[in-house]
């Protein structure tokens, strides 16, 4: 069995595990798969999809990244520096979210690329950085009064929700652009190795580059929404997220040493844990036995899968 | 010979597996008797590694079964195979490099020390110079084995085996990374497990060497049991029928091109610690050998040369222009294309689809600014694989699940896709059968016709005297001589090469 169609079955295990809980729990709770229930799970899931897409770039090279959730505090925060009301035009805040996103995750690849810096030390570095930054920035207060169009941000357009449009926009785009772009199949190159590609021409360390600074952009991105949401630069938000993240991105098939897979089974694992998660709470079950049943989940599909491969 | 020579130790009985539908053994039976060794022909994706690594436990057959000693056996695990008495030495040794020799060499059975828990070093020192004493080889148990040489890990992993009283020992292509004299030294030892009774499954491509060493020879085609026969009854002629299923015409000379102007030269070349003041140049439509033995610095040259190890010191200069050369991308702009030796490290990505594999280098000539067009790419990717007959299950299969063989075509492939100007080819037909050498030669000579320059790093000199026009001889990292292919001998450049 082929590798490509290896990540295929391994989407759809966690499509038909989301049939299959989808089901469980609807007839738990008759409520459970209304409009109304599902926008709610698509809303929650929408920052910790758009971080899972991000560094589905970074897993793909052979990479990691750590710093994600510190990064979502500094954006946020930054964002809401400029998102006063009456000082600037919606698109500054967003744009420089954005791009203190995207600087961080430059700064990583930069140290992990040039330094020679292990990626899970260069991010862990980042962690502590972009978070004593957030801090720094915020007098390790929130920031407040936004504006209302920052509010908009979290807000619906038409039936659904805002973010979750701007997740769906990241990952077709990200999916589209794995598939087509030449820098893409670069990414899985190099993941699926570092040495061949190489030989075969490709400049390593800017893939590599790229792909830590798209996964910081998207969690600069992140922090936007998440400020939008909150209503509030938030320098202590987003502690973990990171490991959500990844552990989305790993049950939707990718694999932690790079080369196989892609955003769409991060999305779908992504799904995964907001629907396991939305109906846990619907079921009162209380949230320290929620952590529990997370890890679970996270190892059993690593493990579902390894069990499967090495059966071959 | 041993008296015991007619025991069958070990009997495989129709059996058959099957990968992602292409059939990769189809019911093949064959017999393996103490004190023997037996040589396993057959071109890539004949069979031969599917069925050692039935029968070392690493693959379940789908049907059939194997018999030792008369009662049926199943290996779950190379671990079952080993506690059967059957050691596998791989094409890819597996040592523990940070370890010693001796460490190496009793990994999992050492010798227990006096308090519970601990291992007695001095017996384990003890125990691993009377293994390595039996195949006298001259290893210093204290070192690590990561600083042996190829040849240097095959004789302990052969110890080893010799240590865990195996009664079968399969060795596949063990001769593929060694020099001749090295070669030698590994014979000595199968010699030695041979008498001792031992039965040896041996897979080689090179024809000499199985007649050399075999007492007999099982030859199979597209996953089915050809003929088993006395190495002695057979000729190499019929050896290569019985491999190919028709006679083949000896190896194709080339035809010669009248070379045109130099394209690449280098001068002084220099790195540290592995050569020294290299300097020569090729010409259009020119085929230039390199030859040496092991680690006498002809990888290191030429990838020098495609700036995969760039040099410390030199010019380098094509098609007249000094250039500066710092990694592959920069050789391959200006028309320089390598195949590599180390096929499985820095040629294939694995686990990436055969079509992605073969585009990876050309990627942009079928881009529309930064996207691909995937039509195109298909095009040249199906051109590629009827050019070069790659066997594949389809063009989304991962690389790693194809013969060695049609891996290394593939290889040769993507390098070709981005029409270099100087194509440098090291190890080309390293553990390939006959049919993709006659494939690889084709190449050659079509790449000189078209006025490309070709520098073949080689160490089989047959091969190296048919196709070469010049030929280098490397020794210590130096130049020790050029010849001219039409007049050199095999004795003339091995005294070149070999250190004084």
């Amino acid at each position: 069995m082929g590798a490509l169609k290896h990540s295929w079955i391994q989407r759809l295990c966690v499509v038909l595990a989301l049939i299959v809980i989808g089901t469980a729990l609807s007839l738990a709770m008759p409520g459970f798969l209304s409009w109304r229930n599902l926008v709610n799970i698509a809303l929650q899931i929408s920052i910790n999809g758009i971080l899972a897409v991000g560094v589905t770039f970074v897993l793909l090279t052979g990479g990691v990244d750590l710093s994600l959730g510190s990064v979502v505090a500094l954006t946020g925060v930054v964002a809401a520096h400029f998102a006063h009301p009456g000082e600037y035009p919606l698109v500054v805040p967003i744009a420089m979210g954005i791009l203190a996103g995207g600087a961080c995750g430059a700064v990583n690849g930069g140290v992990v690329t040039c330094g020679g810096v292990p990626p899970f030390i260069a991010t862990l570095g980042m962690m502590t950085v972009a978070r004593g930054l957030a801090l720094v920035l915020s007098n390790g207060r929130p920031v407040s009064n936004l504006s209302e169009g920052m509010k908009r941000i979290a807000g619906d357009w038409g039936l659904i929700p805002i973010p979750v449009l701007i997740l769906a926009a990241v990952a077709l785009t990200a999916w589209w652009f794995l598939r087509n772009a030449r820098l893409g199949r670069h990414i899985y190159a190099v993941g699926g190795s570092e040495k061949a590609a190489r030989a075969a021409g490709i400049n390593v360390k800017g893939v590599k580059l790229f792909a830590y600074t798209v996964c910081g952009a998207l969690a600069g991105l992140a922090g936007v929404v998440l400020a939008a949401r909150i209503y509030t630069g938030q320098p202590n938000a987003g502690i973990a997220y990171e490991l959500d993240a990844i552990a989305a991105v790993v049950i939707g098939g990718t694999s932690l040493s790079g080369g196989i897979g892609g955003v769409g089974g991060s999305v779908l694992g992504a799904l995964l844990m907001g629907v396991i998660g939305s109906g846990l709470v619907q079921l009162n079950v209380s949230s320290y036995y929620q952590q529990i049943v997370k890890g679970f989940i996270i190892v059993g599909a690593v493990w579902l899968d390894r069990w499967r491969r090495g059966g071959e | 010979m041993n008296p015991s020579i007619d025991r069958v130790v070990l009997s495989a009985r129709k059996v058959s597996k099957a990968f992602a539908g292409v059939q990769a053994l189809a019911g093949v039976s064959f017999d393996i008797r103490a004190g023997e060794v037996h040589a396993l022909m057959g071109e890539n994706g004949a069979g031969k590694s599917t069925l050692v690594n039935i029968i070392a436990g690493l693959y379940r057959p789908d049907a059939g079964e194997l018999r030792m000693d008369g009662e049926r056996v199943v290996m779950r695990s190379p671990h079952e195979a080993m506690r059967h008495g059957i050691a596998m030495i791989h094409q890819e040794l597996m040592p523990v490099p940070r370890m010693t020799v001796a460490e190496n060499l009793l990994l999992g059975r050492e010798p227990r020390g006096l308090m519970p828990g601990t291992i007695d070093r001095g017996a384990t020192r003890a125990e691993a110079r009377r293994l390595l004493a039996v195949l006298a080889a001259d290893i210093p148990v204290e070192r690590r084995m990561g600083e042996l040489s190829v040849a240097g890990m095959q004789t302990v992993e052969i110890a080893r085996a010799l240590g865990g009283d195996a009664s079968i020992v399969i060795m596949d292509e063990p001769t593929a990374a060694i020099s001749r004299h090295e070669t030698e030294a590994l014979f000595a030892a199968i010699r030695t497990l041979r008498d001792r009774g031992v039965a040896i499954v041996f897979i080689s491509h090179k024809m000499d060497e199985v007649f050399r060493i075999a007492d007999r020879v099982t030859v199979l085609r597209d996953g089915r049991h050809v003929a088993t026969s006395p190495a002695a009854e057979l000729s190499e002629e019929r050896l290569i029928a019985l491999m190919v299923g028709r006679e083949l015409a000896g190896m194709p000379g080339r035809g010669s091109v009248p070379p045109g102007e130099s394209v690449l030269s280098v001068a002084g070349l220099t790195r540290h610690g592995a050569f020294r003041d290299i300097t020569f140049e090729v010409r259009r439509g020119e085929v230039l050998g390199l030859a040496g033995l092991m680690g006498a610095g002809r990888t290191e040259v030429v990838s020098a040369i495609f700036g995969l190890t760039p040099a410390d010191s030199g010019r380098i200069t094509v098609k007249g222009r000094p250039v500066r050369i710092r990694k592959p991308g920069d050789a391959m702009r200006l028309g320089v294309g390598m195949v590599t030796e180390d096929r499985k490290g820095c040629g294939i990505v694995p686990e990436m689809a055969v079509a992605h594999n073969i585009s990876l280098g050309a990627l942009r000539e079928f881009c529309l600014g930064p996207f691909i067009r995937h039509e195109r790419e298909k095009a040249a990717v199906d051109e590629s694989i009827a050019t070069f007959g790659i066997r594949a299950a389809g063009l989304r299969q991962a690389v790693s699940r194809l013969s060695g063989g049609n891996q290394q075509k593939v290889v040769i492939a993507r390098t070709l896709l981005c029409n270099p100007e100087i194509v440098i080819l090291d190890e080309p037909t390293r553990g390939i059968d006959v049919a993709a050498k006659a494939e690889v030669y084709a190449v050659i000579d079509e790449l000189t016709r078209r006025g490309c320059a070709v520098i073949l790093v080689s160490s089989e000199l047959p091969e190296l005297l048919q196709l070469a026009d010049r030929i280098l001889v490397m020794r210590q990292g130096t130049l020790a001589a050029e010849v001219k292919a039409a007049e050199a001998t095999q004795e003339e450049i091995l005294k070149h090469a070999i250190p004084v």
